[in-house]
C-alpha cells in the first residue's frame, strides 16, 4: 500500500506502509491553541523526527498519539489519529489498551523507585504475565534489546535509582519495549545526557527500529539528521514541512525550515 | 560592628548557640530522669542514728539538705518505714542532734505485701504461736522456709485470678443470656433451665474453690517477729513476706543481683498499695497496646485522606481550605479532642452498640463508657493530621514523571497509585507514623476522661474468648505517673517510682520509635529514593 502522505507538501510523497496517520489533528490547552490542521503519516519500522524550536507543539502532538494529553485538564481536540488502521479518539477504544501498543519514553528518565527487574516487569506485570520464568525471560530480552543486559545482570534487584543517567534512560527504553509495542515514542530522550551516553541511545535507536517505529521529538538538529529517516519541522503549532531527513536538511523547500536549519532563526 | 555582622561570624555562633541549648535541655533531661531512677532499685545500706535525747531512728538516708536560715547545719531525711508502727515513712533529723552513727548488720529490710518496706530486727519465727527459733537462729529457719511461703501465696493467687477468674466471666455471661431471654419474656423452658443449671455447677465449682483457698490460708500459720526502733514489735505472717535484705551486710555482686531482680519486678508485675508499691506490668501493656489499636487505625485512614487530597482532588481552593483546616486540626489542644471522645465515641457511638448488642446488660454500660478502644480512637484522631500531612508530603515529592510513566505502559490510574505510589510513598507512612505514636504514647489529658483508670482489674487481652476485650478500661504508663507522682496517700514514698516509671515511658516512646524507625529505613534501602 501506498498514500501520499503530506497534504502540506505534495510534491514529497513518501512511498512506504503508514503506521500512524494524523488528519487534519488540531488540539487546544483550554483557549490557546497548540496545534493547527496538523496530518502527516509516520511509516512502520522508520525513525520519524519533530523538530522545531520550544513551544512549537511537537511534543503535543507526541503526547497525542498515546493520548497523555487526556490528563492535562481542559485539552480539546479535533481531528484524527490511526495507529494501525484504529481510530485512537474513538470514544469506545480503552485508553490503556492503546498505552499498551504505543509505548513512551521521556524527557527526564523516570523508573519506578523499585529494583531493576521490577521496573522491566512492571510493564508485563499489568498485561498479566505472573509466571516468574516468562518474567525472566522478558526482562533479561527487554535489557538485551536496550543494551543494558550485560552492565546490570547482575545486579538486577539493586534499585533502579542507582544507576547513572544514561543506563536509566536505556532502563526506561527497555521497560517501554517489554511490553512489546508498536510504536515507540521518545520525547527528547537524550536531552538531560552527556554525549557518550547520547551516542549509546542513538545506536539502539537504529537497532530498534527493526521491530519498532519510533517517533522522537529532539531539539537537537544533529540528532534528528543522525538517527531518523523521516522529520517534520514544526513552527507554532503548525507542521510546516515533512519529509525524508536527507531532503529536507539538504534541501528544504520551506524559506522557514532553512531558516531554521541553518540557525537563522530568531 | 557592622564589619563583623557583615562577615556571618556572629549569626554562626547564634545558630550555633540555639542549638547547643536545646542539646543541653533535652541532655539534662534525660539526665535528671536516669538519675533519679537508677538509684531507685539499690539497696541502700541501712544507718541506725542515736539522738541526743536518746530516740533510735533506723534506715537508709534518703536525702540530705542545708537547713533554711542557718549557716552550716545540715539535716538528713531518714526514711524509717514501719507505716504501720510510726504513721510516716521519712524522719528530717538535724545533723546536731545526731550523737551516734552505726550500721548494724543484723538489720533486715523487709519487703511485705502490705503497708511497705519494715525495717527491724528479725527477733523470732513463731509457729502456730509457739516459738520455733529465736535471735539468731530465727533467720536461718525463716529462709528455709520462704520459699514454700512464696510457692503458697503464689497458688492462692493463682486460683484468685485464673480459675475463679474464669468462673467469674463464664457466670457473667450466663446471667447476661438469663436477663436477654427475661428481656424477650421467656422465664422458663429449656433454655433457661440449661442457664439456671450451668450456674449452680459453676457455683458449685466457686464454692469448690473457696474452700481450696481457705485450705491454703490456714495452712501458713508461721509468723516472724520483728522488733523495730523504740522495742516496737511487729509479728510478720511469712505469707506476707515478699523479700528480706540485710543490706549492710551485701557485697556489691549481691547488690547489683538485688537491683537486677527489683527492675525486673518493676517490669513485669502488678502493682501494689494503690501503685505505691510493685510493678507497672499492666501500664506498660496498656500503653503499647494503646498505641497499637492507634496506629492501626490512624495508618489506613491518614494516608487514604491524604491520597485523596493529593492524588484524585482538583487543586483549588476548597482542597487548600480543607488542607490548612487538616494541618491546624494537629495545633488543637489535646482535652478538646478527650472531650469529643467523651461526647461522640463514648456517648453516641458506645450508646449505642450499648444499646443494639448488649442490651441485657444495661443500664451497667459495656462500651458505653471509657475503654481501650475508644481511647485509641480519639488518640488516631488526635494524630491523624500528623499522618496525613507526612503522607501528603511524601506524594508531592514524588516526581510526576514516575505516575506517567507508569500510565504510559498502559496501567490504570489505579494500578499507578497502588504499585507505583503506594511503595514509593511508604517511608513518608511510616515517617508519620513515628510522629504519630510518639505522640500518642505520651498523651495523657484525652485518656483521662475516655477509659483510662489508676487500677484496672484486668488486661485488655487475655485467655478469655475473644481474648481482646476492646471494652475494658486500661492503665497507662503517663496516667500512672500523675497518679503515683500526685495523687497517692504516700507521695514521699512513691517520688523514686514516678522517675523510675517515666524513664520506662521514655525508653518505650524511644523502642517504638527505634522500630518504626528501622523499618522505614528498611524500605528506603530496597528503594534508594536518591535523585540521579
Amino acid at each position: 500500500m501506498s498514500v501520499t502522505l503530506n497534504p502540506h507538501a505534495a510534491a514529497a510523497s513518501i512511498m512506504e506502509t503508514p503506521m500512524v496517520e494524523i488528519e487534519r489533528l488540531s488540539f487546544w490547552y483550554g483557549p490557546k491553541q497548540a496545534l493547527k490542521d496538523v496530518g502527516m503519516a509516520v511509516p512502520k519500522h522508520r525513525i520519524t523526527a519533530y523538530i522545531g524550536p520550544s513551544g512549537c507543539g511537537k511534543s503535543t502532538l507526541l503526547r497525542c498519539l498515546n493520548r497523555m494529553n487526556d490528563l492535562v485538564d481542559g485539552v480539546r481536540i479535533e481531528g484524527a489519529i490511526r495507529i494501525g488502521g484504529t481510530d485512537i479518539y474513538d470514544p469506545a477504544l480503552d485508553v490503556t489498551e492503546l498505552r499498551k501498543r504505543v509505548g513512551m519514553v521521556f524527557q527526564k528518565s523516570n523508573p519506578f523507585p523499585k529494583s531493576i527487574f521490577e521496573n522491566v516487569a512492571y510493564g508485563p506485570r499489568i498485561l498479566g504475565v505472573q509466571n516468574r520464568g516468562d518474567l525472566q525471560a522478558i526482562v533479561e530480552r527487554s535489557l538485551r534489546a536496550a543494551a543494558l543486559w550485560d552492565e546490570v545482570n547482575d545486579r538486577l534487584h539493586d534499585s533502579a535509582l542507582g544507576l547513572s543517567g544514561g543506563q536509566q534512560q536505556r532502563l526506561c527504553i527497555a521497560r517501554a519495549i517489554a511490553v512489546e509495542p508498536d510504536v515507540l515514542l521518545m520525547d527528547e530522550p537524550c536531552s538531560a545526557l552527556d554525549p557518550i551516553a547520547t551516542a549509546r541511545i542513538e545506536e539502539l535507536m537504529l537497532e530498534l527500529k527493526n521491530s519498532y517505529t519510533i517517533v522522537i521529538v529532539t531539539h537537537n538538529m544533529q540528532q534528528a539528521a543522525r538517527v531518523s529517516d523521516y522529520t517534520g519541522f514544526m513552527l507554532l503549532g503548525e507542521l510546516v514541512e515533512f519529509g525524508v531527513t536527507r531532503q529536507l536538511f539538504t534541501n528544504p523547500r520551506d524559506k522557514r525550515t532553512e531558516d531554521y536549519i541553518t540557525g537563522r532563526f530568531g | 560592628m557592622h564589619k563583623l555582622w557583615r562577615s556571618g561570624e556572629p549569626f554562626i555562633w547564634l545558630t550555633g548557640g540555639a542549638l547547643a541549648t536545646a542539646l543541653i535541655m533535652v541532655v539534662g533531661l534525660v539526665v535528671i530522669i536516669v538519675g533519679n531512677a537508677a538509684g531507685f532499685f539499690w539497696p541502700a545500706d541501712v544507718v541506725r542514728l542515736t539522738l541526743t535525747d536518746g530516740k533510735v531512728l533506723t534506715g537508709p538516708i534518703a536525702d540530705r539538705e542545708r537547713i533554711p536560715g542557718k549557716a552550716d547545719a545540715w539535716r538528713e531525711k531518714i526514711k524509717v518505714a514501719n507505716r504501720d508502727l510510726y504513721g510516716a515513712d521519712f524522719v528530717w533529723v538535724d545533723e546536731a542532734a545526731i550523737a551516734k552513727r552505726e550500721r548494724p548488720t543484723d538489720v533486715a529490710v523487709i519487703e511485705r505485701s502490705e503497708w511497705g518496706l519494715l525495717i527491724g530486727r528479725i527477733a523470732a519465727l513463731q509457729e502456730g504461736g509457739a516459738v520455733v527459733a529465736r535471735d539468731a537462729a530465727a533467720w536461718p529457719e525463716i529462709a528455709r522456709r520462704l520459699p514454700a511461703a512464696a510457692g503458697l501465696r503464689r497458688e492462692i493467687r493463682g486460683i484468685e485470678k485464673g480459675e475463679i477468674g474464669a468462673i467469674n466471666f463464664e457466670q457473667e455471661k450466663i446471667r447476661l443470656s438469663l436477663r436477654g431471654l427475661e428481656a424477650r419474656g421467656v422465664t422458663s423452658g429449656a433454655d433457661v433451665q440449661t442457664l439456671r443449671a450451668r450456674l449452680a455447677a459453676l457455683q458449685d465449682a466457686y464454692r469448690m474453690h473457696e474452700a481450696r483457698l481457705t485450705e491454703l490460708r490456714t495452712r501458713q500459720t508461721a509468723t516472724m517477729l520483728v522488733v523495730a526502733d523504740g522495742g516496737k514489735e511487729k509479728a510478720l505472717p511469712l505469707a506476707q513476706v515478699l523479700d528480706v535484705t540485710f543490706p549492710n551486710t551485701m557485697g556489691s555482686i549481691a547488690k547489683a543481683a538485688h537491683y537486677v531482680r527489683d527492675l525486673w519486678q518493676f517490669i513485669a508485675e502488678d502493682p501494689r498499695e494503690s501503685n505505691t508499691e510493685g510493678g507497672v506490668f499492666p501500664a506498660i501493656f496498656g500503653t503499647v497496646m494503646m498505641v497499637m489499636i492507634m496506629s492501626i487505625t490512624v495508618t489506613p485512614l491518614g494516608v487514604l485522606a491524604a491520597f485523596y487530597l493529593r492524588e484524585y482532588a482538583r487543586q483549588g481552593t476548597f482542597v487548600s481550605a480543607v488542607r490548612i483546616a487538616v494541618n491546624n486540626l494537629a495545633g488543637v489542644p489535646s482535652i478538646v479532642f478527650g472531650v469529643f471522645g467523651v461526647g461522640f465515641f463514648i456517648y453516641g457511638v458506645g450508646g449505642a452498640i450499648d444499646r443494639l448488642f448488649y442490651a441485657e446488660a444495661l443500664p451497667t454500660p459495656t462500651f458505653g463508657t471509657g475503654g481501650i478502644l475508644w481511647a485509641s480512637l480519639t488518640l488516631a484522631l488526635l494524630t491523624i493530621p500528623v499522618v496525613i500531612v507526612a503522607t501528603e508530603e511524601g506524594l508531592a515529592a514524588i516526581p510526576g514523571g514516575t505516575r506517567e510513566a507508569s500510565l504510559a505502559l498502559g496501567a490504570t490510574k489505579l494500578e499507578t497509585t497502588l504499585k507505583v505510589v503506594l511503595p514509593a510513598v511508604m517511608p513518608s507512612i511510616l515517617t508519620g507514623l513515628i510522629l504519630a505514636m510518639a505522640r500518642a504514647a505520651g498523651e495523657v489529658a484525652p485518656l483521662m476522661i475516655t477509659g483510662v483508670v489508676k487500677l484496672a482489674p484486668a488486661l485488655p487481652m487475655d485467655g478469655f474468648w475473644p481474648f481482646v476485650h476492646l471494652d475494658r478500661k486500661f492503665m497507662h504508663l503517663g496516667f500512672h505517673i500523675y497518679d503515683v507522682g500526685f495523687q497517692s496517700p504516700n507521695v514521699d514514698a512513691a517520688r523514686p517510682m514516678v522517675f523510675a516509671t517515666t524513664l520506662l515511658l521514655l525508653v518505650i516512646v524511644v523502642l517504638l520509635n527505634l522500630f518504626a524507625i528501622a523499618t522505614r529505613n528498611r524500605l528506603r534501602r530496597k528503594y534508594a529514593t536518591s535523585a540521579v
